[in-house]
């Protein structure tokens, strides 16, 4: 099997190459510089203080709605980004430059262009306004505002790289599958799956990263309110102006959360490349 | 060459091309205004249209100088100052975070004076969809209410005000919880509030009447919180301690406080000091 292609995210296992010290030495001012103001951020506030912090009931609800609405948004984004990604990878769209650019489009947008879109398109008076008001949804304000803003936001990074490991499979794997009679589910499901899962999982932890860390489209579309639609960086941001140890506390908590996951997907992934 | 030794040197070609383009762009802003002095002020989000036109009718009086303005939350712009940002001037839409900056040390104490007032209103989107007709309305049941966030002045007057309609004769003494209990969001601006009740995303917000003087083209609908209830808010500034345009300062100072400067700010909806509210 062509294994080997089917992933690209992990680096290979370094090729013994010796650099000179040069190069250490030339990368420790970036490696400084990424890494100074979190440690500052954890270095300004004590743990004392930050277990006495989380008992305030405005940053668990922040904590927690972060937590239930990302969850939700990253599921959203695998279940509906899937069939795009493998449609996409599979050269199945006429303008497949154009369905490319849109996916990207969301990268580059300010999130404030991202909150005042949505606002447009899914507000009382939107363009769907109207339509969701007769079946009876009220978005606006609520955590479900909050779920849309993420999967705008957050959702081309899951697809972006679910395209790229579904475009790295061999195309006549799944021909000689079909041919032995393996049913189009059955092949997507034991076949492209299993060959392109490292990707869709990176992928998704980005995706759920992201989303984790949105702001600005969130506090134009979606308003601030404890508990409904206050996530974690919307605390962080008024924290920093009512009270600067609540803003300390949900920064370390959520630079806690990103980097154990990212952390995790990528030692899952750098194992499974080693054992393959 | 060895491969570090050729990336140090494109390094250092960069480095060198970098430095010379900061320097085009500092001699072309100086370029731009060859003798003007700049007078930088920073101005709660509420004085946004009337300090702009403040702004050029000092530049009228005085042709050598140039004003640039800063428009935020005044407790973002106490944060700023309070961090070191440079400047001449601080307007703060109330007591408390001038007193913030006075305590950085910022502003020296007992420099700041209260230059307007301003008051609190009732908006509604045009075709009013909660069928508010007078301020006691937003207690109603399935209302949707914004209110600008506590951290913000105007938020934090919203409040007061509230809590001081529980206390008045005609009023429900759960008045303030009733209303909180309708809230769907705490905007971190003012202006955000007013943004978004002229795009109908809520029945009713609170802001300053300042804010909606500067919308009688726009389709909302105002209604006047009663003055047994309604708070004054004090506008208060200073010159900043480490000016270098100290005489600057306080010509604009000066400024806002003579009858022209007050008509002005009165026509952006502001209640002139001494006179009545």
């Amino acid at each position: 099997m062509n294994r080997g292609k089917t992933r690209q995210s992990p680096p290979a296992p370094a090729p013994q190459v010796r650099l000179s010290g040069l190069w250490r030495v030339l990368s420790l001012p970036m490696l400084i510089f990424l890494s100074l103001p979190i440690l500052a951020l954890f270095l300004r506030i004590s743990p004392a203080n930050l277990v006495e912090n989380l008992r305030q009931p405005d940053v668990l609800q922040a904590i927690g709605l972060s937590l239930g609405t990302t969850l939700i948004s990253t599921l959203i984004i695998i279940l509906a980004g899937t069939p795009l990604a493998y449609s996409h990878s599979r050269g199945q769209f006429r303008f497949n430059r154009l369905v490319d650019t849109l996916i990207d489009l969301p990268l580059v947008l300010p999130p404030a262009v991202a909150g005042v879109a949505l606002l447009m398109a899914f507000g009382r008076r939107g363009i769907l306004g109207g339509v969701l008001a007769d079946l009876g949804l009220n978005i606006a304000f609520t955590p479900i505002a909050v779920i849309i803003v993420q999967v705008f936001v957050a959702a081309p990074f899951y697809i972006k790289s679910a395209t790229l490991g579904f475009s790295n499979i061999d195309l006549e794997l799944e021909q000689s599958a079909a041919l032995d009679g393996a049913s189009s589910p059955q092949i997507f499901r034991f076949l492209t799956i299993p060959l392109s899962w490292s990707a869709l999982l990176g992928g998704s932890v980005m995706s759920w990263a992201r989303a984790l860390g949105e702001f600005g489209a969130t506090i134009i579309f979606a308003g601030n309110f404890p508990g409904r639609t206050q996530t974690m960086p919307l605390a962080i941001y008024i924290g920093f102006e009512l009270d600067l140890d609540i803003a300390l506390t949900l920064s370390v908590i959520l630079i806690l959360f990103s980097f154990t996951a990212l952390f995790i997907a990528k030692y899952i992934l750098n194992r499974e490349w080693m054992s393959s | 060459m060895s491969v570090p030794l050729r990336c140090l040197k494109l390094l250092i070609i960069l480095v060198v091309l970098l430095g010379t383009a900061c320097g085009d762009i500092s001699d072309a802003n100086s370029v731009k205004n060859p003798r003007k002095q700049q007078l930088t002020i920073y101005a709660a989000a509420s004085l946004a249209e009337a300090f702009t036109h403040l702004g050029e009718v000092f530049e009228s009086t005085q042709p050598d100088v140039e004003v640039v303005i800063s428009f935020a939350g005044s407790q973002q712009i106490a944060q700023q100052l309070s961090q070191g940002a440079p400047g001449d001037l601080f307007a703060s839409a109330n007591e408390k975070q001038m007193n913030n900056v006075i305590s950085s040390g910022r502003v020296k104490s007992g420099a700041h004076q209260e230059f307007i007032h301003n008051q609190l209103i009732l908006i509604l989107p045009g075709d009013n969809p909660g069928q508010i007709n007078e301020f006691g309305d937003i207690t109603g049941s399935d209302l949707q209410l914004i209110l600008a966030d506590e951290a913000v002045p105007a938020g934090a007057y919203s409040l007061q005000m509230l809590e001081r309609a529980g206390q008045q004769p005609g009023f429900d003494e759960q008045f303030k919880s009733k209303v909180l209990e309708n809230v769907v969001s705490y905007e971190e601006n003012v202006r955000a509030v007013l943004t978004k009740i002229i795009l109908g995303e809520a029945d009713a917000g609170i802001v300053y009447v300042s804010d909606a003087a500067g919308t009688q083209e726009l389709d909302i609908q105002m209604i006047p919180i009663p003055d047994a209830i309604n708070i004054t808010a004090s506008y208060y500034i200073a010159p900043i301690i480490d000016s270098p345009n100290g005489q600057l300062a306080q010509d604009f100072i000066s400024l806002v406080l003579s009858p022209p400067g007050q008509d002005i700010l009165n026509e952006y909806g502001f209640v002139k000091l001494g006179q009545h509210e």
